[in-house]
């Protein structure tokens, strides 16, 4: 080193290269996920070719799902996760609204924490032990009251009687249903409770105020103030719902039927990939598994983008009001 | 800088040095990757063998596809199937095969009132079950197979294991065998398109679905059915006998194959001729190259002999059924004729 003549000139040369370097290193972080995302991509597209080449569209149209003719078709797999996540959602959003209001509302302040922590920590259990207590534990429930019950007393009704009837096995589109109802209830439920905690104070206060009653301040104000934080979570708890594997592949009864009973055996997407991956010979078959993966990934990312364009409406028609 | 550099070309150097002085020990150990089914044996073979020799063994039951990928990619020593390659895939992949262990499926019930033993069924009927054809356990064809015993009148709830698995095969290749129709109709695979039931993932999962599914029939492994108690059906066999799942039975279903006559072992031992034969039997298969580079070749066939003549106590133990001996000498002159490496034949008879 020189003799030091112009301290802060060198050291601004320094930081300057310091934020040089800074800026570089988080372009790179966000370039090496865009490109993982890229080479996903590419790599699902090129290991489903053959297949979609086969099939052509007939592959998204079909039902038959049959690895001794080679006949491929993703519909079976396609409806079981999305009638799946549908059921978990319908369950899940309602009973995470109601714990997130109950927590930043009416809860008493010493009981939050802990409510919260439990509610988080549902999160945290490996999804192989939600498959394993929903095969266990939850099925034999369903398959000796809870669907007995239902079968007899919806079965024989008319439209709404569809959606219950067959044997009761325990298992099935219901079951993986209510599995993941219980999964993706902490991410739904903690981001609710983080946008219902971020409501102005003096908005509810000036509510409270007027003469309003709780409901109607956590309908008209809490609520309204926090639509794009809820669609947010749903999206979380959507997103985890379509992908979630193993809890699945235990309780959704693995077959490739479409079946209007929520009674009856299913399968999914990542189900059907994760039992038959290990032992699939022959390159349609393998290649009509890569191209069902390929498939999850453009249904998660068209429903991640319609969240995002949703979001963006409902910013711009409150920036309007 | 060049302090650094010298720094740099000194570390790599002694990495290399302590990479030189690690390999040894390294080129001892045989890999394999492959079928999930002998994996327990397997991995028991390998410890008791590393004890006795210090020769390590890595097998990845990563599935019957995955092992035959992986060797026919040659990252591995050998490769194990459940399902056995066809002829014409061996000789495109230079590839040899042959039986190492021998297992069965046995089909359980869960009817009111029978006991483990107590019904009787044969291959035509389960067939007929698992098309759907057959819907009661009061079914004239169940009661003709079953004269003493009162049937309920009950729904049957067909169990399958849902994922890909050399327990679907065997059992799909059996109901296909004596079944024209479930043949033509369904046909046999490590995975089909079941028309009815419902799927359970591996045998713990068959298993736990049947227990509590009145009515239901599933299939399992024999080691399952052993260790667990469940009510198996016997069943009626080639010759016409009713047979119990026993390993005396699985034995005679592999002792009454002619296995001399199958050209690359591709034999499935499923509906074997002979009195004592349990119908749904089947073997595990081992992969490796015909002429091969690999230097742990030789060690692999070294293991493969222990594994033949002191491994069998451990088989039975774990409830597989270890090859009758005739088979076992067929295997190893096929080592001594057709197994090369470096294109010079390595196995001397003994």
């Amino acid at each position: 080193m020189s003799a030091i003549t112009l301290p802060y000139h060198s050291q601004l040369k320094r930081e300057a290269r310091a934020e040089w370097v800074f800026r570089g290193l988080t372009v790179a972080s966000a370039a090496l996920v865009l490109i993982l995302l890229a080479g996903v991509l590419m790599a699902l597209c090129y290991g489903g070719w053959p297949a979609l080449r086969t099939f052509k569209f007939g592959f998204l149209t079909r039902e038959v799902w049959n690895p001794v003719t080679d006949q491929f078709g993703a519909l079976a797999p396609l409806y079981g996760t999305v009638i799946t996540s549908l059921i978990a959602m319908l369950i899940a959003v309602p009973l995470a609204f109601g714990i997130a209001v109950f927590l930043t509302e009416t809860c008493p302040l010493w009981l939050r924490g802990p409510i919260a922590s439990c509610i988080e920590l549902l999160a945290a259990v490996p999804s192989i032990v939600f498959g394993i207590w929903g095969l266990f534990v939850l099925a034999p429930v369903l398959q000796h009251s809870v669907q007995p019950w239902l079968i007899g007393t919806f079965g024989d009704l008319p439209w709404i009687g569809k959606l219950f009837r067959g044997p009761p096995y325990g298992i099935g589109l219901m079951t993986a249903g209510l599995v993941l109802a219980v999964m993706v209830l902490p991410f739904i439920t903690s981001v609710m409770r983080e946008v219902f905690l971020a409501t102005p104070r003096s908005l509810k206060e000036a509510a409270y105020g007027l003469g309003a009653t709780q409901w109607e301040v956590v309908w008209d104000v809490v609520l309204s103030n926090s639509r794009a934080g809820i669609i947010g979570g749903m999206m979380l708890g959507l997103g985890r719902a379509l992908g979630e594997t193993m809890a699945v592949t235990f309780v959704v009864g693995n077959a490739h039927r479409i079946s209007t009973s929520l009674l009856a055996p299913g399968t999914t997407i990542s189900a059907s990939i994760a039992n038959e991956f290990t032992e699939a010979v022959g390159t349609l078959y393998t290649s009509s598994l890569i191209a069902l993966g390929l498939l999850l990934f453009v249904l998660t990312f068209t429903i991640i983008a319609a969240a995002r364009l949703l979001l963006l409406q409902i910013e711009r028609r409150g920036a309007r009001v | 800088m060049s302090k650094f550099i010298s720094k740099v070309t000194a570390t790599l150097g002694a990495v290399a040095l302590l990479g030189s002085a690690g390999s040894p020990t390294l080129a001892g150990d045989i890999s394999g990757a492959g079928a999930t089914f002998p994996y327990p044996i397997y991995a028991k073979w390998a410890e008791t063998y590393k004890q006795q020799t210090g020769i390590g063994l890595n097998y990845q039951s990563i599935g019957s596809g995955g092992g035959i990928k992986q060797i026919e990619a040659g990252t591995v020593t050998f490769g194990a199937s459940d399902k056995p390659l066809e002829v014409a895939d061996l000789k495109q992949n230079g590839l040899l095969q042959w039986p190492m262990i021998i297992g069965g499926v046995v089909p359980v019930v869960n009817i009111p009132g029978i006991k483990p033993g107590d019904l009787i069924l044969d291959g035509p009927t389960i067939a007929a079950i698992y098309m759907g054809d057959i819907s009661r356990w009061n079914d004239a064809a169940i009661q003709k197979l079953n004269p003493k015993l009162t049937l309920p009148k009950l729904d049957i709830a067909p169990v399958y294991r849902s994922d890909g698995s050399g327990t679907n095969f065997l059992f799909t290749n059996y109901l296909a065998k004596v079944s024209p129709s479930f043949s033509q109709k369904i046909g046999a695979n490590t995975s089909v398109q079941w028309p009815v039931g419902i799927g359970a993932k591996g045998n713990e999962g068959v298993a736990n679905q049947t227990t509590q599914t009145s009515g239901a029939i599933g299939y399992v492994e024999y080691a399952y059915v052993k260790q667990t108690g469940m009510t198996y059906a016997r069943l009626l066999n080639h010759d016409g006998k009713y047979v119990a799942p026993e390993a005396k039975a699985f034995q005679a279903a592999a002792a009454s194959a002619d296995w001399s006559k199958a050209e690359g072992y591709y034999l499935i031992l499923t509906d074997q001729p002979g009195s004592e034969s349990w119908p749904i039997t089947g073997a595990s298969f081992i992969l490796m190259h015909a002429d091969s580079k690999d230097a742990s070749t030789v060690a692999a066939l070294k293991f493969f002999d222990w594994a033949y003549r002191s491994g069998q106590k451990m088989a039975e133990d774990l409830d597989y059924v270890p090859l009758p001996d005739k088979v076992i000498k067929l295997v190893q002159k096929t080592w001594q004729d057709s197994l090369k490496v470096n294109g010079k034949p390595v196995w001397a008879a003994r």
